[in-house]
């Protein structure tokens, strides 16, 4: 039964009303809260595949349904909702990755104080995001964007007693308003051009011919909305938040900084591919590639399990702006609902061990987890793999071979495809070296020492995430493009260059096995011991340890910009503009001193006898003054019913 | 009985404003009595938007005026009257009306 | 449309009532902020959205905050929260004066005959708002200006220590 687009709103809709529901249930009653929330998405699921059934009728149509908001001036706001396949499927991931991080966290969550809390902003997020996503209208889209934000504020510093966690959620709320600036002033001037913001509007809509044809391709609005997809998908040079929320619990690890929120950046640049131009494109291919391959190396140093997953996340958005911006949207896509479903897996597989660790979140205090924790062990493992590119079976394998080929085919440089070459070497090392310091040698530590598997609400999520992170794949191999092609009839799918998967098969097999050659024949003992790379190249490991230093690069530049502007309209305001008004204050003295002078020795004395006559007069008159101010409010009330009565009765009518 | 929709929204706003007397009548602590008084103030512009959308209109935006300006004016003494709240509190430890008579005669 | 109107003055009555009689103020500061919710759904009713607007933006997003806020800053010990004993008294005379007022009311709304309306809305755009305010109602928008400008700086005074006050006393 497929869903029309009238009733889309539905999709947000229900989060928000569970939302709503959890806020006002009393903090006690778990089950009530925890399950609106579940039930709602799962109805939402339902519905986003109703609405997946009327998209794929029709796959080239993209359905509308415009309203306007309020009236103002000369026009109306218009806002609207829009269907489509890639509204479709990303309504569908959202809500599914969603709902198993909803039941991964009844378990994970169970002994917190503020488990009402937290599933009342989960379901908030959820409606954010699935507002996010059916928006036919940059305004709407730009709105949810923002309440997404704040959603994710609320849950980075869900645990805000903890200073690190409080800390984290501002850096991120403030970080991400810098790319949010630019969305908005590219937002503005598109309105400014085009006088509108809907995207398909039986015609008159931003990203049709005709519109584009009258617009003639204006690069920096591009940019400027690109800039909103960096800070929120975490692209250099505005990632450093994202590591940081990893302060957050985490399955909101999981939902917000894998699967859905910092997708919300490249799906925003796939929504509006038609707007960009060439040259805004060559920016965004260089920026992803930059990001991809340091978000990898970057991951290679870190010893924080949450830290490491960060990184690679940093890293395949990186691949997936990369892809849009050598102009394959659709394999961008492809790469970000694979990666929803391995990076999920992977978070949650994190969120098991580290509640089985209580809370030990250290690589180098833990390891031979394998043993107590099989389920555990082995979806991590798949998800491990599929996130490596490991060949043919796995679904990252398949959606990272797409963007390297779609990168191999762009014709402006290569550069992109070199830099996406080196990380996948780098993706399978630092993969191979987690899952080696965690699971495999000894327990270096009691918490990972008595380490038990958790309960099924938290593996169930786990199993099925891993049989997503098999199947999807399949979706969008070369041999059968379903998903390009549905996304997108139009779509080219760069078919064979069996030269290429060779090279990328190659490069896989050797991080995979430098990375066991370096940590897993020999696993490390203590958990004091060196890591074997930081032995080798002391100072390069401690760079990369350090996050190549871009907090410090901010704290010193912008950070020091900043407090020295402070520094400086503070000195303005106490010196220049606190002196101008002394000094008129002191004229006022003066010239109130000279008043004083001449009025008490001419005026004062001929006024004494009357003011004493009036004084006595006035003194009368306060004793009427009750200090009762129910009581005046009383006689004025009944004052008026008298009045009433009086003129009726008078005949004055 | 047959009420054509000013009456209703007439009779909406007096309720509304014996409400918002009783409220301010009946309880001891300011701020609620404060609350009361917003609330008749909020009965009146009922009453200002009803005339004007049922009205006869010579100039069509003149209702609209009035309430603009009665919001402001409304904002303007929240704040004052808030002010005000904090200042009694803080003179007699507690917000109890009756017992804010300092100015008595 | 006529049920819509009765169903928004029941809920905005209602949570009206409701707040004015509940001990705690908190919670009723918080209904309150649907009862403004209310008023302001009326005012779209009415067809006058940029009063909804304000309305919203002014008592649902502004006053409330302040009202939190003293309520916050003037939060007392849990002792005198007890109703006082001389209470009941100004409860019953404060019925008897607000339904004597409502009776007045309802006999003149209802005793009055109204010229029959004009079945169109008047439709007033944000453009002609914004003419009127800068045109014929200028000076009472500088005059409301000033009126917020002394109600801030009055506010502000009363609000800060009275350190000064006690020197003088």
């Amino acid at each position: 039964m497929g869903l029309s687009v009238q009733f889309l709103w539905l999709i947000p809709a229900l989060p928000l009303l569970a939302a709503g529901i959890g806020s006002i249930a009393p903090s006690r009653d778990r089950t009530l809260a925890s399950g609106t929330a579940i039930a709602a998405l799962a109805l939402s699921f339902l519905l986003s595949c109703g609405a997946l059934l009327t998209a794929l009728a029709n796959p080239a149509d993209h359905a509308t349904h415009n309203f306007a908001w309020f009236e103002l001036g000369h026009g109306a706001v218009r806002l609207g909702w829009l269907l489509d396949p890639l509204t479709a499927l990303m309504c569908i991931m959202v809500t599914f990755v969603g709902l198993l991080i909803f039941i991964f966290s009844t378990g994970y969550l169970r002994a917190d104080a503020r488990f009402k809390q937290f599933f009342c902003f989960l379901s908030l997020f959820a409606a954010a995001m699935l507002g996010l996503l059916i928006a036919n209208s940059l305004l709407l889209l730009f709105i949810c964007w923002e309440l997404v934000g704040l959603a994710s504020y609320l849950l980075i510093g869900f645990w805000f007693h903890k200073p690190a966690a409080a800390a984290a959620a501002k850096k991120a709320f403030i970080t991400t308003r810098i790319g949010d600036l630019g969305l908005l002033l590219g937002m503005v001037w598109l309105y400014d051009s085009t006088g509108s913001l809907l995207f398909y509007d039986g015609g008159n809509g931003v990203l049709e011919p005709s519109v584009l044809a009258a617009l003639g391709g204006s690069t920096a609005i591009g940019l400027l909305i690109f800039c909103g997809a960096v800070g929120k998908s975490g692209q250099f040079p505005l990632h450093v938040w994202l590591p940081d929320a990893m302060e957050g619990p985490t399955p909101v690890s999981a939902l917000i900084h894998a699967a859905t929120m910092v997708a919300a950046g490249v799906f925003l640049m796939a929504r509006v591919f038609p707007l960009l131009t060439p040259d805004a494109l060559t920016v965004i291919a260089l920026t992803g590639a930059i990001t991809a391959l340091m978000g990898a190396l970057i991951a290679v140093a870190q010893n924080d399990i949450k830290r490491i997953l960060a990184f690679s996340t940093v890293s395949q958005l990186g691949y997936m702006m990369l892809a849009i911006g050598v102009g394959s949207w659709t394999t961008a896509i492809f790469h970000l609902l694979t990666h929803a479903c391995f990076k999920a897996l992977l978070f949650l597989g994190a969120g098991s061990v580290i509640h089985a660790a209580h809370h030990e979140q250290d690589i180098r205090q833990l390891g031979g987890l394998r043993g107590p924790m099989k389920t555990t062990f082995a979806t991590f493992a798949i998800g491990m793999m599929a996130l490596s590119g490991v060949p043919f079976i796995f679904s990252g394998f398949w959606s990272k071979e797409a963007i390297l080929h779609a990168a191999h085919a762009w014709d402006v440089s290569q550069l992109p495809l070199y830099l996406g070459l080196a990380a996948v070497v780098l993706t399978a090392f630092y993969m191979t070296r987690l899952m080696a310091e965690v699971f495999f040698g000894a327990a270096r530590s009691d918490a990972a020492g008595h380490a038990q598997e958790n309960p099924p609400t938290m593996t169930v999520p786990l199993g099925l995430l891993a049989v997503c992170a098999v199947g999807l794949g399949f979706l969008g191999t070369p041999y059968w493009p379903w998903l390009q092609h549905t996304l997108d009839p139009l779509a080219h799918v760069e078919a064979g260059g069996y030269g290429l998967m060779m090279v990328s098969i190659v490069l896989v097999a050797l991080g995979l096995g430098s990375g066991w050659a370096i940590y897993g024949r020999k696993s490390r003992v203590k958990s004091s011991a060196a890591d074997p790379l930081a032995v080798r190249a002391p100072s390069v490991f401690a760079f990369l340890a350090a996050r190549m230093k871009f907090d410090e690069l901010y704290a010193a530049t912008f950070g020091r910009l900043n407090h020295g502007l402070a520094v400086f309209a503070d000195a303005l305001d106490r010196h220049l503009w606190d002196g101008a008004v002394r000094f008129f204050s002191r004229l006022g003295e003066f010239a109130g001193v000279v008043n004083r002078e001449t009025d008490e020795g001419a005026l004062n004395g001929g006024f004494d006898a009357t003011s004493e006559g009036l004084r006595k007069r006035a003194h009368s008159y306060s004793r009427a003054q009750t200090g009762d101010a129910h009581g005046y409010l009383l006689m004025v009330a009944f004052g008026f019913v008298v009045l009433v009565f009086a003129v009726l009765l008078g005949g004055a009518r | 009985m047959n009420l054509a929709p000013l009456q209703l929204c007439l009779l909406f706003s007096s309720a509304l404003f014996c409400i918002g007397l009783i409220g301010a009548l009946s309880r001891s602590n300011t701020i609620l009595v404060l609350l009361g008084i917003e609330l008749m103030l909020n009965a009146a512009n009922l009453n200002f938007i009803a005339f004007w959308r049922y009205g006869a209109n010579s100039e069509p935006a003149t209702g609209v005026m009035f309430v603009i300006f009665a919001i402001a004016v409304a904002a303007a003494e929240a704040a004052v009257g808030l002010a005000l709240v904090i200042t009694i509190y803080r003179h007699q430890k507690n917000i109890r009306l009756q017992d804010a008579t300092r100015l008595k005669g | 449309m006529t049920a819509v109107l009765i169903l928004i003055a029941v809920a905005t009555l209602c949570t009206a009532a409701v707040a004015m009689a509940l001990r705690n103020l908190i919670h009723s500061a918080l209904l309150l902020i649907a009862s403004w919710t209310g008023i302001a759904a009326f005012y779209l009713w009415a067809g006058a959205e940029f009063v909804a607007f304000a309305q919203v933006l002014i008592y649902v997003g502004a006053i409330s905050m302040v009202v939190l806020f003293a309520v916050l800053l003037t939060r007392q010990s849990r002792a005198d929260v007890a109703i006082a004993p001389g209470s009941l008294g100004r409860v019953v005379l404060a019925l008897i004066a607000g339904g004597a007022v409502l009776g007045v009311l309802v006999g003149a709304v209802l005793s009055t005959k109204f010229a029959n309306s004009s079945a169109t809305t008047p439709t007033v755009t944000v453009k002609q708002i914004g003419q009127s305010l800068g045109g014929a109602h200028a000076a009472a928008l500088l005059v409301i200006g000033v009126l917020l400008t002394v109600a801030l700086l009055g506010a502000v005074v009363l609000a800060t220590t009275d350190r000064a006050e006690k020197e003088d006393a």
